[in-house]
């Protein structure tokens, strides 16, 4: 038997039982479905993730007080056990380095800010003129934080959009003064809208210059600092000088971190893909499930079909022919339930896409092509018990059945 | 050199604990283009007898020669291709397959032998006009008669051109005028120089053939034949 009859033979079987085949198809299509949708899911968040941060800007240093590394206890551990905060002064001797082009010192807390009657929590932020370039943040009215020496308190802010509808309403806030704790601050510049990342909404911030919120705050410490380096290139040896100086400014002690965009970065990409790749491994059940049913219905197939194999017998059909053709209508069954559930699939990522437009729902090419591959490969495998047996029938006893 | 040389054949079926001897010690002789009418009562093993000549089933002990080719020996699929060159089967129940149409129920035994749809298309073709099917083609088996079934079914007997038709109760289904058309169109394909071999309880079929093998108790009773063909 040519392969192209084979084929044809098949199709014929498989069209033959319509309502045995859908339910089939479906079942296949749905495991099918299940991957690329929930894979798209999966890597839509992770997608979601990684745009967010590289929304901060790509040549990014991340100075955090305090080292984030396990040791043993030695004699130095009963010396300093408390490490050293970071300082206006340490942000300043940052900017002298070569490589380094902006430093954002950056302190942040909760405070009241009140106009007139209005009052509300707020996040401050207080920071520098710089902080505006690294973050890509833009000033939709008025003006940012004046360049300034980090030590200078200066009783100005500026606010987010929202928290300038929500106390001034209409009216223009741009030269009003504020209550922002103890403190009275004049409003020079407003936030434009749909800064985002990092958990930090800049609508609702409000920005102080970083002497004024560490006075607001009692205190002297940085809660980071940020430093943008002259290009990407510079990342890795802007980093050494920036560990060599501070370790420097402390008398040789490492109590303090400085990380890169890129490893925060990866490491969300990391969990995320394993987060996805855990997902389609749960949503992988239901093509074995699928797969077991194809079994099922190719089992049912060879039993409701005993008379006519034993007929292909009887007019000269090999054992290899027959194994064959059953084998094609399993493999055939999977290809449309396949087809079927990547269609499917799509289209439900197309309707997450619809209902939540910023998350990128798009399954990845390896999730589709695995996806599609096991549906086969299942199919093909589970179908091979049946179409084994099928060939292993006795033609005698296949004819006597109806 | 017969065309079916059985020698001392035995067939024993294995039935729980009890042992059923469906052929004893059968020998028999048939010679190409005879007319062999087997008859018997029910178990007597008329059907073993065809099953075996057809190459469904081996026999425990024995030798089948055909045409001079010890057959017994040969592997499934060599059997396999013996039965799709030389051996054209018809049955009781028609068994076609439901699903296909009447030309494509013809063409399977083409189609299982490999051989390329447009030469298929063509015989098939001819099968059809022959057995007067051709405005049938297109319908499937539950949308004709029981006597158009079977002349589908021996049309898809004969596409091989094999040398002989074994046919187990062809008339057994059929109404008294179809199964007369059923066999006189049997008659005519062994006049045509096939050999044909029916099972049958029909006496009036039996008394038709040439030849008479009487069947009991999975042995051969009377082996008779008739000089004159039947008028």
């Amino acid at each position: 038997m040519s392969p192209a009859d084979t084929l044809r033979f098949a199709t014929r079987a498989a069209l033959g039982y319509p309502l045995r085949s859908a339910l089939m198809v479906l079942a296949m299509s749905i495991g099918v479905a299940a991957v690329v949708m929930l894979t798209a899911l999966g890597d839509g968040a992770r997608r979601y993730v990684v745009e967010e941060f590289s929304a901060l800007g790509a040549n990014l240093l991340i100075v955090l007080p305090g080292r984030t590394e396990t040791g043993g206890v030695n004699p130095g551990s009963f010396v300093s056990s408390t490490p050293r905060d970071l300082t206006n002064d340490d942000a300043a001797a940052l900017l002298r380095l070569a490589l380094v082009r902006r430093v954002a010192p950056l302190t942040v807390g909760n405070s009241e800010i009140s106009v007139g009657g209005r009052l509300r929590e707020v996040l401050v932020v207080g920071t520098s003129a710089d902080y505006l370039d690294i973050r890509g943040f833009k000033v939709a009215g008025g003006q940012f934080l004046p360049r300034e020496d980090f030590g200078r308190a200066t009783a100005v802010a500026v606010i987010g959009e929202t928290i300038r509808a929500e106390l001034f309403g209409n009216q223009n806030a741009i030269g009003r003064m504020i209550r922002l704790g103890d403190r009275r601050l004049r409003v020079i510049g407003i936030m434009g809208p749909a800064g985002r990342g990092l958990g930090m909404n800049s609508d609702e911030l409000v920005l102080v210059p970083v002497a004024t919120a560490q006075a607001m705050f009692n205190t002297n410490a940085l809660f980071r600092i940020m430093v943008e380096t002259r290009d990407r290139e510079a990342l890795a040896p802007a980093q050494r000088q920036v560990e060599d100086l501070l370790r420097a400014r402390r008398d040789g002690e490492l109590d303090f971190t400085v990380i890169t965009q890129d490893a925060v970065l990866g490491t969300f990409d990391r969990i995320l893909g394993a987060l996805t790749l855990g997902v389609a491994g749960i949503a992988a059940i239901s093509l074995a499930v699928a797969g077991i049913l194809v079994m099922n219905v190719m089992l049912v197939a060879v039993t409701q079909r005993t008379g006519e194999i034993g007929l292909l017998k009887a007019l000269g059909a090999s054992a290899r022919a027959i194994r064959l053709a059953f084998l094609a209508e399993a493999g055939l069954l999977s290809l449309a339930g396949a087809v079927a559930g990547f269609a499917l699939g799509h289209a439900g990522a197309w309707l997450i896409r619809l209902v939540f437009p910023a998350l990128p729902a798009w399954p990845p090419d390896w999730a589709v092509a695995t996806a599609l591959g096991t549906a086969l490969v299942t199919g093909l495998l589970f179908g091979v018990m049946p179409a084994r047996r099928a060939a292993a029938l006795d033609p005698v006893q296949a004819l006597m059945k109806r | 050199m017969a065309q079916i040389e059985l020698d001392g054949i035995n067939r024993i079926f294995q039935l729980g604990d009890s042992q059923v001897h469906a052929l004893r010690d059968v020998s028999l002789r048939i010679e190409a283009g005879e007319y062999v009418a087997v008859m018997g009562p029910s178990g007597s093993g008329k059907s073993t007898l065809l099953n075996l000549l057809g190459l469904l089933d081996r026999p425990n002990a024995g030798h089948y020669r055909l045409e001079g080719r010890d057959v017994t020996t040969l592997s499934a699929d060599e059997q396999a291709a013996v039965r799709s060159a030389r051996i054209g089967f018809v049955f009781q129940s028609f068994h076609l397959v439901p699903r296909l149409t009447a030309a494509e129920n013809v063409a399977l035994p083409l189609m299982l032998a490999g051989i390329p749809p447009h030469e298929r298309s063509r015989r098939v073709e001819q099968a059809l006009k022959d057995f007067g099917l051709e405005t049938r083609a297109h319908h499937r088996p539950e949308e004709l008669s029981g006597g158009q079934r079977q002349r589908v079914a021996i049309a898809r007997a004969t596409i091989m051109r094999p040398a002989m038709l074994l046919a187990d109760e062809p008339t057994g289904n059929l109404d008294r005028a179809t199964g007369q058309e059923v066999t006189a169109l049997l008659e005519e394909l062994n006049a045509g120089g096939m050999t044909l071999i029916v099972v049958t309880h029909d006496p009036t079929m039996g008394e038709r053939a040439r030849r008479r093998v009487l069947m009991e108790d999975g042995a051969i009773q009377h082996d008779l034949r008739r000089e004159t063909q039947p008028a």
